[in-house]
């Protein structure tokens, strides 16, 4: 094989549309070994396309101009057959989503195994042997009992390694990874992004990093691309872009990537220390039963919330932060008389609320809304936008009528920047952004105290998360709202809260003012999880 | 994509010829060209001509308006039996769904009793115990549509109760009946609609089945089933007889199937 003077990776003026609408615009791109490359922007902004393209997975209808050359040969060439050999040997990929990537029904060792056995025709018994070493590589067991685990047997991060392991077992020049990070956790991140570092250090690849997080790429990256509208806008060095971009949206990305302090604010008005707790949670424990191993003895149920005491005063924004499996989202369902707890009680305006029934369980309910994190799953499809915020309006006794419903629902969608017309639209034709919007408003209808925030802006991009985290800021000063804000990125809650409660294995570890925990946090936990966080600098 | 334009003509082909039939079902209860019932001794086992397009039985009756009406037979007691799965399975699996625990296991272990039974042979002998007829065919067939139907219900509803629009109605203070109507219930029409087209054509063939073990529809009034019956002694004198009656089926079920594909979304298939 000769390397020769052309890069291990060349892509030119590359140039994609899908029913005549320009989806790439000229995209160039180049790679030696040992390179790692940021790609960066929002959603839609052509990022995965170019990495799709790479690989030469295009839908087939897909219109497609411009070279893409790996060691100098012509990609787009190539039949079938012969790019079926090159992907995964010569180029591999990391999808965001491990589960989906993964096949549910095989044993992770042999999927790993299939892999080589595919490629480079080997004995079964060779081909575990090459695929013992790729997952022990990245950092998994690799004793013959932890390869015939099933996929849906690992955590999120331990599925993302074996996709790794996958991509990476016939040790290809070029690894392209597709946001690889974003559906983990803050630590199992930090794990993966160091992972990804070191095998391109042992092994001479180049990575292709996609993502929108401008954190991984200030972790990882040498050289950053930033797209936008399917074009390069800008490129460069990683320290060069983050520190002095050049082009007007590579700014706005970044202002809206690094996240103020909420302390470094100006201060405001803000509700006094003395104020009266709002909400209340008392020593919560909540309980799932377990599957039943033995047919004498039931199995000791799951705590998932082990004795959480939290309060929230009027106008304060609280942060809850926990990652996966922490139990913040089973806290969240019983803060929401959802669920009903095993022990303990949920006060609300100074009343329970998880023993209320009736109207005035209905009654509380109206000072309480939500927030989910994806924006995509909140809405009936079915269902009007004006029907959707409409609907909490059942917590009243005398629903209002006809007109005064839909001057109150054009207020609420007024209120959260969208327009009254919005209303006869269905949730479908609004972007991401646009319909966690619509959620705010539905959770504002009843006029409620508090309004808890699940991950909220999690599934966002950088530029409309901003957007967001200023609107609930707003909202907060502006209404004396209440805010319970749940999520695992610690910029983000840091950003938005004024007191923090940190949890881990279902009790709270560590509260306090956000300043206090995220300066000089006592609990070990709490330390490292953010030193793993990147961009908190 | 390559799949669409077989998937269109799938469609549309299933849909003209399920709306024929059901047309020709609709037609005969006012009009055929002769009396389906009235019989013509003399002019028996005629082969197809201008007078009777095609032909006449044993019995000098004309098997067109047969055909015809047959279809209304057909359609009947496929519509009637497929509404009694509908009717009940969709509440209980709606049910199943909204309360998991032992309302759900104890709906779902009943239905699968009901599974466990070869569905035809067992409308058979229902139809045996209570005696033939159009009205017991369609209990026959409609009791083994319930728990297909529930089966459905409940399977895509589940989905919909993970989906956190449910989790929103519930903070707007809505119970699981309530839930169930107005957010699940829309979102299972999709799924509903193909599964009653393929119990739709099961419907066809048990009817048909029923009515050639003599146990279905009563003479007079015609039935494919009958009439295949009725042809078998005549193989031999005049094969067409078979013909008419078994095409209509096929095609009746064909044009079903079709249709049925056709308005799955393609990423289920």
């Amino acid at each position: 094989m000769n390397a020769g003077p052309a890069p291990l990776l060349q892509v030119d003026a590359l140039e994609v549309s899908i029913e005549s609408v320009k989806l790439l615009d000229g995209v160039s791109l180049e790679l030696q070994p040992g390179d790692i490359l940021g790609l960066v922007g929002a959603s839609g902004s052509g990022k995965s396309m170019t990495a799709l393209a790479i690989m030469q997975l295009l839908p087939r209808h897909a219109q497609v101009r411009g070279n893409i050359r790996l060691r100098g040969e012509a990609l787009d060439a190539k039949s079938e057959a012969e790019l079926c050999r090159i992907r995964g040997r010569d180029i591999g990929i990391v999808f965001q989503e491990p589960m989906t990537a993964l096949n549910p029904l095989m044993r992770i060792g042999e999927q790993v195994a299939e892999t080589v056995r595919l490629h480079r025709g080997t004995s079964a018994s060779e081909s575990m042997r090459v695929a013992r070493a790729a997952l022990a590589r990245v950092g998994l067991e690799a004793d013959a009992e932890s390869l015939r685990r099933y996929p849906h047997e690992l955590s999120g991060g331990g599925r993302q390694r074996v996709a790794i392991a996958m991509a990476v077992v016939l040790e290809p020049a070029v690894l392209i990874a597709d946001e690889p990070t974003t559906a983990l956790d803050v630590s199992t991140q930090a794990q993966v992004l160091a992972l990804l570092q070191d095998l391109v250090r042992t092994t001479g690849m180049a990575l292709i990093m996609v993502t929108h997080d401008m954190a991984v790429i200030g972790a990882t990256t040498t050289r950053v691309a930033v797209m936008h509208e399917g074009r390069i806008v800008e490129r460069g060095a990683t320290a060069q872009i983050l520190h002095r971009p050049q082009h007007a949206y590579a700014k706005a990305l970044l202002a809206a990537a690094y996240l103020q302090p909420k302390w470094h604010a100006p201060p405001r008005a803000q509700a006094p220390p003395a104020a009266p707790a709002i909400l209340e949670a008392v020593r919560i424990v909540r309980e799932y039963p377990r599957r039943r191993r033995s047919l004498w003895s039931a199995p000791p149920p799951l705590r998932a919330v082990d004795g959480v005491s939290l309060s929230i005063r009027t106008g304060e924004t609280v942060g809850l932060i926990g990652e996966t499996g922490s139990g913040k989202s089973s806290l969240l369902r019983v803060i929401l008389a959802l669920d009903r707890p095993q022990s303990g009680e949920i006060r609300l305006l100074g009343d329970g609320f998880t023993t209320a029934r009736g109207a005035s369980l209905r009654r509380l309910r109206r000072s309480i809304q939500v927030v989910f994190q994806d924006p995509y799953s909140s809405f009936d499809p079915q269902w009007t936008v004006e029907r959707v915020v409409a609907e909490p309006f059942h917590l009243f006794d005398v629903e209002p009528g006809d007109a005064d419903r839909r001057r109150k629902v054009a207020l609420a969608l007024e209120r959260v920047g969208l327009s009254a017309a919005d209303a006869r639209r269905y949730p479908h034709e609004f972007s991401g952004g646009q319909r966690q919007r619509i959620a705010i408003a539905r959770a504002l209808i009843t006029e409620p105290a508090v309004i808890a925030f699940d991950e909220a802006v999690s599934a966002l991009d950088l530029l409309v998360r901003a957007q967001i985290l200023a609107l609930l800021t707003e909202l907060n000063a502006s209404l004396g709202l209440s805010i319970l804000f749940v999520s695992h990125d610690l910029a983000v809650v840091r950003s938005i809260a004024d007191r923090v409660y940190v949890m881990y294995r279902g009790r709270i570890v560590e509260e306090g003012p956000a300043q206090g925990v995220f300066g000089s946090p006592r609990d070990a936990y709490t330390a490292a999880l953010i030193a793993a966080a990147p961009g908190l600098a | 994509m390559s799949g669409s334009g077989a998937h269109r003509i799938g469609l549309i082909a299933g849909a003209g010829i399920t709306a024929a039939f059901i047309a020709m079902a609709i037609i005969a209860s006012f009009w055929t060209p002769y009396d389906p019932a009235a019989l013509d001794i003399p002019a028996k086992l005629l082969a197809p001509s201008l007078q009777h397009w095609f032909g006449t039985d044993q019995l000098g009756r004309d098997v067109l308006s047969m055909v015809m009406a047959g279809a209304r037979g057909s359609v009947a007691v496929a519509f009637f039996s497929t509404g009694i799965g509908l009717a009940l399975g969709v509440p209980l699996g709606l049910i199943a769904a909204a309360h998991a625990g032992w309302v759900d296991e104890f709906i779902m272990r009943g239905n699968d009793l009901l599974f466990a039974f070869p569905s035809l042979l067992l409308a058979i002998m229902l139809s045996a115990v209570l005696g033939p007829g159009a009205v017991n065919a369609c209990i026959a067939i409609g009791v083994f549509n319930i728990p297909v139907f529930a089966r459905v219900a409940r399977g895509a509803a589940l989905r919909v109760w993970t989906q956190d629009f449910s989790l929103a109605a519930r903070v707007a203070g809505k119970g699981p009946l309530r839930i169930s109507v107005e957010h699940v219930l829309p979102n299972l029409v999709g799924a509903l609609a193909i599964q009653a087209t393929i119990q739709f054509s099961l419907g066809v063939v048990a009817e048909a089945g029923l009515s050639y073990l003599g146990i279905g529809i009563q003479p007079p009034t015609p039935s494919w089933g009958r009439m295949l019956s009725d042809a078998q002694t005549l193989t031999a004198l005049a094969p067409s007889l078979a013909l008419f009656p078994g095409f209509a089926v096929a095609l009746f079920v064909l044009g079903l199937n079709l249709l049925g594909g056709g308005l799955r979304p393609r990423r289920e298939r």
